[in-house]
């Protein structure tokens, strides 16, 4: 994600476990493990590396809202202000006494916008819009390895968090 | 709440569900009391059948009679008195009789690590999840329905099914966390917590979703034989009407939706008693204005005006009565979960999920 701008050392794992228990060995050595990908979820993982909550969640909301009051808006003008509709044989003309018929077209575009609105979010989050080079770390980084980021400061560092990272159980480290 | 819990004891047996081999025994406890319920109804219908259901009034088929009605007449096939009680007799057997398997097949894995008895379970839930199905929906138009004989929803049985399992969850996570609350189950953790909190959550989307689906349905189309149930409950029961909807989709809505609401103990034991209040009021809605109509024609008959139509409707209400037997119902209820959990030990110790289980984590 910011690779260009901050320094990283990957460990490549094969195995969950290895990498599940090699996560607090390399904290208290005082590594700064900043992500673990995996090829599927892992269990306790979010816990481990002592991530934050995603803020996706609050991005959802948005969304959502967003297509709510678009649809109620579009509905109100199209079928009480614009061209006032007799709808269900009950010609009150009222948008609040119409509402029940307005709801699933507000559900949908509710779900509409919520759901490409998260999607389209985490795409451009992660840089990996169509026609965008992917930052590969690893070619079966996807597959059936695991990759462990470890952030650095200083160059030098790294030899010696390849060290570590090869203790813990890495099979094959990135600079 | 006997039945849905017995119904989700049938879906973890089928399912394999690995989580919830912790949670079984207080399942299996509130499914004993179906037997006393059955004889309960048995004794109601038996006295009460007629005030309550207007298709069993003598002569209401018999096109001579003054108080013939053609559509009854025309719902006779299923709606008569002797096919009512062939129904109503086997739905209590059915289910008791499954409850009662379940567990005492589960006491079995007590002693020993007795997998044909859990194999069995399984076979045995996969046949009552079918005949689950039927039952239901019959039980459903049978007990609810046919209070209003001459309106029909096609979607009723679904609506009630979701009611009633939504409140045996929130029955279910009120019995865990206040077995938690004096100390014991120390087996179900937060986690456990989550996933009936999730559960709880999901099914009062689910029901609030099957209301407005025959809410809207029936609103739009506006017709004269289906549109009266509304008409009735908009009309006289309007506070309880609403408030049934919002407490039963707004509140588990907003509360329950994050992910820590549903870990926490107490809250889930209190939301649990709101989603029970609000499907209570919900069956009152199904059940109170339909059966109000005829005891109003009831009324109207015993002072003498006769057949049909022209009576002054009555209308309930809820009052110390309601609540009495709310109330005492679920003293009842309480009682013989309360008996039947203290008879074995709280969780099922060679269950062979139970390793899976205590390791939960999500």
């Amino acid at each position: 994600m910011s690779a260009k701008h901050k320094k990283f050392v990957y460990g490549i794992f094969k195995d969950d476990e290895v990498v599940m228990n090699a996560i607090p060995v390399l904290k208290s050595q005082g590594l700064r493990v900043k992500d673990v990908i995996s090829p599927f979820p892992i269990h306790g993982l979010d816990h481990a590396l002592g991530l934050e909550r995603t803020r996706i969640s609050i991005t959802c909301f948005l969304y959502g809202m967003t297509g709510c009051s678009l649809a109620l808006l579009m509905m109100y003008y199209m079928n009480i202000f614009d061209w006032p509709m007799d709808i269900g044989g009950k010609p009150s003309y009222a948008f609040y006494k119409n509402l029940p018929a307005f709801i699933p077209v507000t559900f949908e575009s509710t779900v509409l916008c919520a759901a490409h609105g998260m999607v389209i979010t985490f795409l451009l989050r992660s840089k990996l819009l169509p026609g965008v080079e992917p930052h590969v770390i690893h070619p079966r980084m996807s597959d059936d390895h695991f990759v462990m980021a470890i952030q650095i400061t200083e160059d030098s560092e790294a030899a010696n968090v390849e060290t570590k990272l090869r203790a813990a159980g890495a099979v094959e480290t990135i600079k | 709440m006997a039945l849905g819990a017995t119904f989700f004891l049938a879906i973890q047996y089928v399912a394999e569900v690995g989580w919830s081999a912790v949670i079984k025994r207080p399942l299996e406890a509130m499914g004993q009391s179906l037997p006393v319920a059955g004889i309960i109804m048995i004794v109601i219908l038996a006295f009460g059948g007629r005030s309550l259901y207007h298709w069993m009034e003598e002569g209401i088929t018999d096109p001579n009679a003054p108080n013939y009605d053609a559509i009854l007449a025309g719902k006779s096939a299923f709606l008569n008195p002797l096919f009512f009680w062939i129904r109503v007799i086997l739905y209590f057997a059915i289910w008791s009789y499954f409850a009662r398997f379940f567990r005492s097949n589960s006491l079995q894995m007590d002693a020993s690590p007795n997998v044909a008895a859990y194999l069995k379970n399984r076979r045995f839930a996969a046949a009552f999840l079918v005949l689950f199905a039927v039952t239901e929906s019959l039980m459903s138009w049978d007990f609810i329905m046919s209070l209003e004989s001459h309106w029909y929803s096609t979607l009723f049985a679904w609506y009630t099914f979701a009611g009633f399992f939504v409140t045996s969850l929130a029955a279910l996570a009120f019995i865990v966390t206040y077995l938690q609350h004096r100390g014991y189950l120390k087996e179900v953790s937060e986690h456990h917590l989550h996933d009936i909190g999730k559960f709880m959550f999901a099914f009062s989307i689910f029901w609030t979703y099957l209301w407005f689906c025959q809410f809207m349905l029936i609103w739009y189309s506006n017709i004269s034989e289906e549109i009266t149930y509304f008409m009735l409950r908009q009309d006289h029961y309007r506070g309880i009407w609403l408030a049934a909807f919002f407490i039963n989709f707004i509140a588990p809505f907003l509360i329950l939706m994050t992910r820590d609401a549903k870990r926490k103990k107490y809250l889930l034991m209190f939301m649990s008693a709101v989603i029970f209040i609000g499907h209570w009021l919900d069956f009152y809605i199904m059940v109170v204005p339909g059966s109000m109509v005829t005891a109003s024609h009831h009324a109207t008959a015993h002072a003498g005006a006769g057949a049909h139509g022209g009576h002054e409707l009555i209308y309930g209400s809820i009052g110390l009565m309601e609540i009495g037997t709310t109330i005492g119902f679920l003293g009842l209820f309480a009682y013989i979960t309360q008996l039947y959990l203290s008879k074995s030990p709280l969780v099922v110790k060679h269950h062979p999920m139970m390793e899976e289980s205590l390791h939960h984590a999500i």
